[in-house]
């Protein structure tokens, strides 16, 4: 079982994060970088898979060159090797050029029977690149995944999304994006961090791809940024007395925000 | 050149417990402090994460790491709670090192697999009710009697002896009498559960209040004659090694504690206003933060400095003393002073400084009280002792 999981470095959610002013892609210089901690979850997923069935597990990263940081975790906890693929002119690729991107790298790779993936990232949320890279590469995809098992050459998962749970079942290989409630990541030992160092990781660039730089970037990427702005602060809630008449106030509330 | 940084595979070490102890501790440790209970889940996690293994060899199912990294995955934990940080420290260094350094090939290969997984625990009896500091005057006694070891006497205060994972108790105990006339002191393995062994139920504590610790009763405890540790007469010599090397552990985990003081005030601070203006506005919460942050600063300093003596293999008693010393006033300074940065939330134990309010006094007492501290380091001094 020959398994590819896919890994990015995000800011830290407890760190303040910012886009930049100039092209509204994120500033990563300004919060701590840390494995997503969805990905760590497709991590244990995949070393749980490989703890019972054997087999290699390969982190998949696109990412600046800091990124290696978020390698090192992934190879702490147990990953066997990985691939990293860094190159400048891959600031500020969209989801689909992520993707096509990340499925000619998959290409070099041998014998590759499942990817595993984050459903999505904490930073950019489009939630849809497993979903792509599956269709690119012309492999079954299960997204969701809140539980996986493997039998033979078939993956089944249970697909959690809010229209409820829905058990799906496909043949190898496949792509599977997994959700906060798959596993319990483990935390990295100090053999394993050690183990880490000696680890193989293959730096790629665009063209040991074979990666069309036109088709990724921010000139390739289909979708634009055109302006952002920072949320709101929150404002200050509305306090209301109950004067006996609180039951009414709040439904005046309510349908004053269209919400009853 | 000096470089008290830590090198990379220990500073990775430090970021995988420090998001242990800040996503898995720190949110339940408060109930178990307060129910006065065992964290069971939590000790295993620290198992999984290899914890009990820091400084042992693979071959003996350890980490391979060294005590360097017990010291510092001990004061990530200290940071947030000293309940967890002390079951670690008692666990590897009073209960997995001396079978580590002191048992033979056999002893080895029983004990230490189940002891570096963190599947059991192990604790160590030194202190006696008569009396601590002065542990070579142990009253316990153990008599070889054919095969066996016939234990009598009792064990007070020791660390990790009755949780359900308890494996072991190395206890110190008089052996016989040596040609000068003082008594022969030997360590003995006594396995959890061996008849004639009486764990009394657990003390109420001022602090550690999440750790295990009871007084033991020995009354013809009998254990096979192979659970003599090491030598016959070699316990007096294998005590102080033992203490001197966890004298460098507990101050990292003083020093943690100190850092937790840091860290909980620097949030407090900037939350909490008076006056119309944040508290951390004021110069007087500001110079207690910052010597604060001294404290645990130089304390780091002093125990890196005797860790890396020991390690280094040269003489390093002086410096493990004076670095217990320096972090137990810090982790007691700092508690003290967090504690009325936070005014009266300081003082409800739902709040982390009050609970290292109530930790920090035992860092003081335990391992070798302060006074034991200056007297090392006076007679390191080549002052005479009495
Ligand atoms: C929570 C907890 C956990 C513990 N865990 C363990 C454990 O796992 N294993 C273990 O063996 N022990 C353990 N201990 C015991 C601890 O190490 C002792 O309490 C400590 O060494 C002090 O001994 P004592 O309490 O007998 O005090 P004493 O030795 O009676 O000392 C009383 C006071 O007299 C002072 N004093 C003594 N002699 C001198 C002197 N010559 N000059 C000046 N002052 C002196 C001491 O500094 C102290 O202030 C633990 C204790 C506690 C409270």
């Amino acid at each position: 079982m020959n398994i590819v999981v896919l890994v990015k470095q995000v800011p830290d959610t407890w760190s303040e994060r910012k886009l930049s002013d100039s092209d509204h892609t994120l500033d990563r210089a300004s919060a701590d970088a840390v494995l997503d901690e969805i990905n760590e979850r497709a991590v244990e997923e995949a070393l749980l898979a490989k703890e019972a069935h054997g087999g290699e597990v390969t982190a998949l990263c696109m990412g600046p060159e800091r990124a290696t940081e978020a390698i090192r975790k992934a190879l702490s906890m147990g990953a066997d090797k990985a691939v990293h693929l860094s190159d400048e002119a891959l600031h500020g690729t969209d989801a689909v050029g992520t993707a096509k991107a990340l499925a000619k790298v998959v290409g070099t790779l041998e014998s590759v029977d499942m990817i595993i993936a984050g459903n999505e990232s904490t930073d950019g949320r489009s939630g849809a690149v497993p979903a792509m890279l599956a269709e690119l590469l012309g492999w079954p995809q299960l997204t969701y995944a809140r539980s996986l098992s493997l039998d033979g050459s078939t993956v089944t998962i249970e697909r959690e999304t809010d229209a409820g749970v829905t058990s799906v079942r496909a043949e190898l290989p496949a792509v599977v994006s997994v959700t906060e409630k798959i596993n319990e990541p483990r935390y990295p030992s100090f053999k394993g961090i050690m183990a880490a160092k000696k680890k193989p990781v293959s730096t790629l660039t665009l063209a040991d791809a074979g990666i069309d730089a036109g088709e990724v970037g921010l000139s390739g990427a289909l979708t634009q940024m055109v302006s952002s702005a920072p949320a709101p602060p929150k404002e200050a809630g509305q306090q209301v007395t109950d004067e006996g008449d609180g039951g009414t106030r709040i439904v005046e509330f309510l349908s004053g925000k269209n919400l009853v | 050149m000096v470089d008290y940084r830590l090198n990379d595979e220990h500073e990775q070490l430090r970021l995988s417990v420090r998001s242990f102890a800040t996503k898995e501790v720190a949110p339940v440790i408060g109930d178990y402090y307060e129910r006065e209970e065992f964290p069971y889940p939590l000790v295993s996690g620290m198992a999984r994460m290899g914890l009990f293994g820091l400084p042992v060899a693979e071959e003996y199912g350890g980490m391979g790491g060294d005590y360097l990294a017990l010291c510092v995955a001990l004061e990530e934990l200290a940071r947030v709670d000293s309940s967890v940080a002390v079951t670690l420290e008692a666990g590897v260094s009073l209960g997995v090192m001396p079978i580590y350094r002191f048992g033979d090939q056999r002893q080895r290969e029983r004990w230490l697999p189940g002891l570096a997984s963190g599947e059991m625990l192990g604790a160590f009896g030194l202190t006696e009710p008569g009396g601590g500091s002065d542990a070579g005057a142990t009253r316990t006694t153990a008599e070889l009697r054919g095969s066996e070891w016939v234990i009598n006497g009792s064990k007070a205060f020791i660390t990790n002896s009755g949780t359900d994972m308890t494996g072991l108790i190395t206890v110190t105990a008089v052996t016989g009498t040596k040609p000068d006339g003082g008594n022969e002191i030997s360590t003995i393995i006594v396995p959890a559960g061996t008849p004639g062994l009486t764990v009394a139920p657990k003390y109420s504590k001022v602090g550690w209040n999440a750790s295990d610790t009871h007084e033991l009763a020995f009354d013809d405890c009998r254990v096979p004659a192979e659970n003599l540790l090491g030598e016959r007469g070699r316990g007096y010599a294998q005590f102080l090694a033992t203490l001197t090397e966890g004298r460098v552990a507990i101050a990292a985990l003083g020093v943690g504690l100190a850092q937790g003081c840091v860290d909980e005030c620097l949030r407090y601070v900037d939350e909490r206003s008076a006056f119309g203006r944040k508290i951390g506005e004021n110069q007087a919460i500001q110079f207690k933060l910052a010597d604060m942050e001294l404290r645990a600063h130089t304390a780091r300093l002093a125990y890196y400095d005797a860790a890396d003596r020991m390690l280094r293999g040269e003489p390093y008693q002086k410096q493990a003393a004076i670095a217990k010393l320096a972090s137990s006033d810090a982790a007691m300074d700092n508690a003290r002073d967090a504690t009325q940065v936070f005014g009266g939330y300081g003082f409800m134990n739902e709040t982390p400084v009050g609970r290292f309010y109530r930790d920090a006094k035992i860092l003081e007492i335990g391992e070798g009280t302060s006074e034991v501290q200056r007297m090392l380091i006076a007679r390191e001094l080549g002052l005479p002792a009495r």
